[in-house]
């Protein structure tokens, strides 16, 4: 499998009046072509600012690129120029947003604004990109893609105006769409038909998908890949089934015992994690996590741990992978296991 | 839309009516009579006179009958200059006010719309400062001030262009300036306001990531949603303007609406008075119709609500 997109110890940071936020602090993570990746973690974690800074849609100012490469087929957005820019995005990396209610014009018809990108990339006659702008309502499972085409966004129902952003991020065939939290404005069962839509739609196009939320059910079921991230920063990466079956970080364990579990009583308070993230204005000299780590020893206070190999896929950014730590790491999954 | 737009139809005839009505028994409570050296004639011509024109009759006799006169189309003729049909003396005094009137619309506009944009885009810089600069000096100063000014200094000293006057096409120039100034500095801090705000909105996100260049995004996705307030402003301000400033027209001799206007207050010349008014109200109602209208083009939201209606 090849690298379609590799990011490299990615910084980003924004200059406000109180200061500069250091909201992405060194990510690193690669998509290959075809998977799809799971960015998760809570809100505020860097999530949306790397998705948006892959394609470079962060405005400078007040946002910087402060370091890093993000290679798209082994060539460096970060370099590029706006011109060259405008030739990636739409054609080559697409993305869908969260809010499907404030990320269509309300002034400009659904179908105009699916055409517009084809007639950008794809040099088509105007005739030529409706007939596909309608081709791609019909893939999204709009009905009537007609009458459709020349409605404005209010007269669409939430899905659907999810439907018609997937259909404007997927008409001009992108290689790698980032879907930027896409269901979570709208209700549980459209939930499932839009996530159903886009692995229906990946296997078709072979598109390889970045996936961004905190709904780590909807990351179970369609992920090859994981990305767990804590303060604009990696805490661990995985496979699927490594992340799910033996995570490593005190953070992504955090992060499962917050879900409601099917055989959980109703009565039973859910068990968020305690605390609140840093803030990115002054992070902390240490993990960012130690504050609200059950597990934290002194070092985790004074140094930041690096990402470290567990196995060949599989990275945590922990003390408690340092080996000087495990006995004390056998005494706390043994803890965890107990409860 | 068909039920929308015969609402506002009746509703502008109703407005026009009180407007009418209001106009025509204020200018008779107002001392002194059309007639001019009152007191050179005897009481016997005096009486004649009045009869003659019906200005004898009680005020709300005369007031019917102008209804009835005006429901036909006839404004009557002027009291002061002989004869001469209200109706006709409006086409003639049009004309000018229209043309200097459209250019300052048309300048003011243009350049507010510009000014407005660079200043958002260039937000918190020296140009925006500048063009706030502006239109804060466009709103204090009166048009009348900046007029004298051009007159004085473009038109006397210089030489560059007539200072009075409405005999070359030149002659216009100096007074559609003045009046554009107005213009400038209401809709420049409309579009910026408005701009700033649509520049943020995350639908700008979208475009953008399509890959469609920023000018194109600027044009098709953000000024249209801009310019929603401003066609509020633009509407009276458009009906201001084209019936001609009265003093700009005063200080630039140009023989337009706004002068005649005057005029005819100064004369008492009832039929004229009248005339004028119904003139400027039917402009100022039929314009802010159209730009209701504008809406629901401009908005694709509000001319759902309005067909609900």
């Amino acid at each position: 499998m090849s690298k379609i997109l590799d990011v490299r110890d990615l910084h980003v940071s924004f200059h406000t009046y109180s200061g500069e936020v250091k909201a992405v602090r060194g990510v690193s993570f690669d998509v290959e072509k075809g998977q799809t990746l799971a960015i998760v973690g809570e809100s505020g974690c860097g999530k949306s600012v790397t998705s948006q800074a892959i394609m470079k849609l962060i405005l400078t100012p007040p946002g910087e690129y402060k370091h890093g490469e993000v290679l798209y087929n082994g060539k460096d957005l970060v370099k590029m120029s706006e011109k060259e820019m405008e030739q990636i995005r739409g054609k080559e990396i697409a993305m869908i947003f969260q809010d499907p209610m404030t990320s269509l014009n309300p002034t400009m018809t659904v179908g105009k604004q699916i055409v517009e990108g084809i007639i950008k990339h794809q040099k088509l006659s105007k005739a030529e990109a409706k007939e596909k702008a309608i081709e791609m309502l019909k893939l999204v499972g709009i009905p009537s893609p007609e009458s459709r085409f020349t409605q404005y966004p209010h007269q669409f129902s939430g899905g659907m105006r999810q439907r018609a952003m997937i259909a404007i991020a997927l008409s001009c065939n992108p290689n790698v769409l980032i879907a930027d939290e896409p269901t979570t404005a709208l209700d549980v069962t459209i939930q499932a038909q839009i996530m159903d839509l886009m692995k229906d739609l990946q296997a078709r196009l072979g598109t390889s998908i970045i996936l961004i939320t905190h709904d780590l059910g909807v990351v179970a079921e369609t992920a090859d890949r994981v990305v767990v991230m804590y303060a604009g920063k990696v805490v661990e990466s995985g496979t699927i089934n490594e992340i799910f079956a033996e995570p490593r970080h005190p953070y992504t364990w955090g992060l499962m015992n917050s879900m409601p579990k099917l055989n959980q009583d109703r009565s039973e308070e859910l068990s968020p994690i305690p605390g609140a993230p840093p803030d990115l204005l002054a992070p902390p000299k240490g993990c960012a996590f130690a504050a609200r780590c059950k597990y934290a020893m002194k070092i985790c206070q004074e140094v930041d741990p690096e990402l470290t190999e567990h196995s060949k896929d599989h990275r945590v950014a922990c003390w408690l992978e340092h080996p000087m730590a495990e006995a004390y790491r056998k005494e706390v999954v043994e803890g965890r296991e107990s409860v | 839309m068909a039920r929308y737009i015969l609402k506002r139809f009746s509703l502008m005839i109703v407005t026009l009516l009180v407007i009418i009505t209001a106009t025509f028994f204020l200018m008779h409570s107002l001392p002194g009579t059309p007639l001019k050296n009152e007191e050179k004639l005897s009481p016997e011509l005096r009486a004649q006179i009045l009869e003659q024109y019906g200005l004898d009759k009680p005020a709300y006799v005369q007031y019917f009958k102008f209804v009835g006169h005006l429901v036909q189309g006839d404004l009557g003729k002027s009291l002061n200059y002989d004869g001469r049909e209200v109706t006709d003396m409006l086409m003639q005094g049009f004309g000018p006010s229209l043309l200097i009137g459209s250019q300052a619309l048309l300048f003011g506009v243009l350049i507010g719309l510009i000014l407005g944009v660079l200043a958002a885009l260039k937000r918190n810089t020296w140009l925006d400062s500048l063009a706030t600069g502006a239109s804060i000096m466009g709103v204090s100063i009166p048009s009348f001030v900046l007029a004298a000014l051009l007159a004085y200094f473009v038109g006397v000293k210089l030489g560059w262009l007539p200072a009075t006057g409405y005999d070359t096409y030149s002659a216009t120039i100096m007074p559609s300036f003045a009046l554009s100034f107005a213009v400038i500095a209401q809709i420049s801090r409309y579009v910026r306001t408005e701009m700033v705000e649509v520049l943020e909105q995350d639908y700008m996100r979208t475009a953008k990531a399509k890959g469609i260049n920023r000018f194109a995004i600027l044009v098709r996705h953000a000024l249209r949603n801009a310019l929603i307030p401003a066609i509020t402003v633009m509407g009276p301000l458009a009906v201001n303007i084209i019936t001609g400033s009265l003093v700009v027209e005063g200080i630039f001799a140009i023989p337009g609406m706004g002068k005649m206007f005057v005029e005819s207050i100064l004369n008492n010349d009832y039929t004229v008075i009248m005339g004028t008014t119904i003139f400027y109200s039917v402009l100022i109602v039929v314009t802010l119709f159209i730009v209701d209208l504008l809406y629901g083009i401009i908005d694709p939201r509000i001319r759902i609500t309005g067909a609900k209606e």
